[in-house]
């Protein structure tokens, strides 16, 4: 059974803010909310400088399903972490109990009056009919229901970011890991794309 | 004229009393127990036209183009077919 998961490959991400573009064009993100960021720790620090997307990571077990009072969180047969907004009190204690800052509360009113809480969905909607008008206003759009992955993993430019059935993406990583080594070889070129040189051409028989 | 009076007394505390009349708008706290709509499940829906295809209903149809898909974002397999 696909448990769907993220992955940041920090030695690949670029800081590009592709991801949190593609969320926000994707989902029609109201301005103030935030579903993905790019956080970047040791900034400036040559050498030691490292970005990393975040969002919801749909836990298995979600600390803001914990807490909620009114017990508007569930998660789907795939493993995304949802909730629903008919329900929702905006309470905020999920943003507490979250350690990632997932959760975002939408300035509703001049007095920045704390809205529902929005959050990824790993673009699975939520509990409206898939693919609907209305599931598309409050939860933004359903590409699970259209057989793809979340925008923000599929264009990330340098695939830092996964997304995906767990299993399957921690393969991808490893197997990255294992080819591109340690030490000085994991900087620049070889860290993006491969053994190759830029301009190389493929192995032999491989297509393009 | 009284029983115009009691007409409207009546009334006056039928509409009084139906205020009393309101549904409960708490949700009722169950301990780990979603409370919200159900949702409906990614394979139970009908493929789009241009896009991937799966068999509607079939998880396991759904889970290997969604795995397909998932490859695809190991550029080493996608473009050496490594």
């Amino acid at each position: 059974m696909a448990r769907m998961k993220f992955l940041v490959d920090a030695e690949r991400c670029i800081e590009c803010n592709g991801c949190v573009t593609a969320c926000k064009n994707e989902n029609e993100v109201p301005w103030g909310v935030n579903r993905r960021r790019v956080v970047t720790i040791n900034d400036g620090v040559v050498g030691a400088e490292k970005s990393i997307s975040v969002a919801c990571m749909h836990c298995s077990d979600a600390p803001c399903m914990a807490v909620c009072p009114v017990d508007c969180f569930y998660r789907t047969d795939d493993g995304v972490v949802l909730h629903d907004k008919d329900l929702c009190i905006g309470c905020g204690y999920c943003f507490y109990a979250c350690p990632f800052g997932a959760p975002q509360f939408p300035q509703a009113g001049a007095f920045g009056l704390r809205g529902k809480m929005d959050k990824c969905t790993f673009c699975a909607g939520g509990p409206e009919p898939d693919r609907s008008e209305a599931e598309f206003k409050k939860y933004g759009r359903n590409r699970l229901a259209e057989g793809k992955l979340p925008a923000c993993a599929e264009m990330c430019s340098t695939k830092a970011l996964l997304g995906g059935d767990g299993d399957v993406i921690a393969d991808i990583y490893r197997e990255r890991v294992v080819r591109r080594g340690k030490g000085s070889e994991v900087w620049g070129w070889g860290t993006a794309y491969g053994p190759g040189k830029p301009g190389a051409r493929p192995p032999a028989g491989a297509k393009s | 004229m009284r029983k115009i009076a009691a007409a409207l007394l009546a009334s006056a505390v039928a509409l009084g009393f139906a205020g009393c009349g309101e549904g409960e708008q708490v949700v009722v706290y169950k301990q780990g127990k979603y409370q919200g709509k159900p949702d409906t499940r990614p394979w139970d829906n009908e493929p789009l036209a241009m896009g991937p295809k799966w068999s509607k209903g079939d998880k396991a149809s759904w889970e290997t183009q969604i795995k397909q898909r998932n490859l695809a974002q190991h550029e080493d397999r996608r473009i050496y077919h490594q």
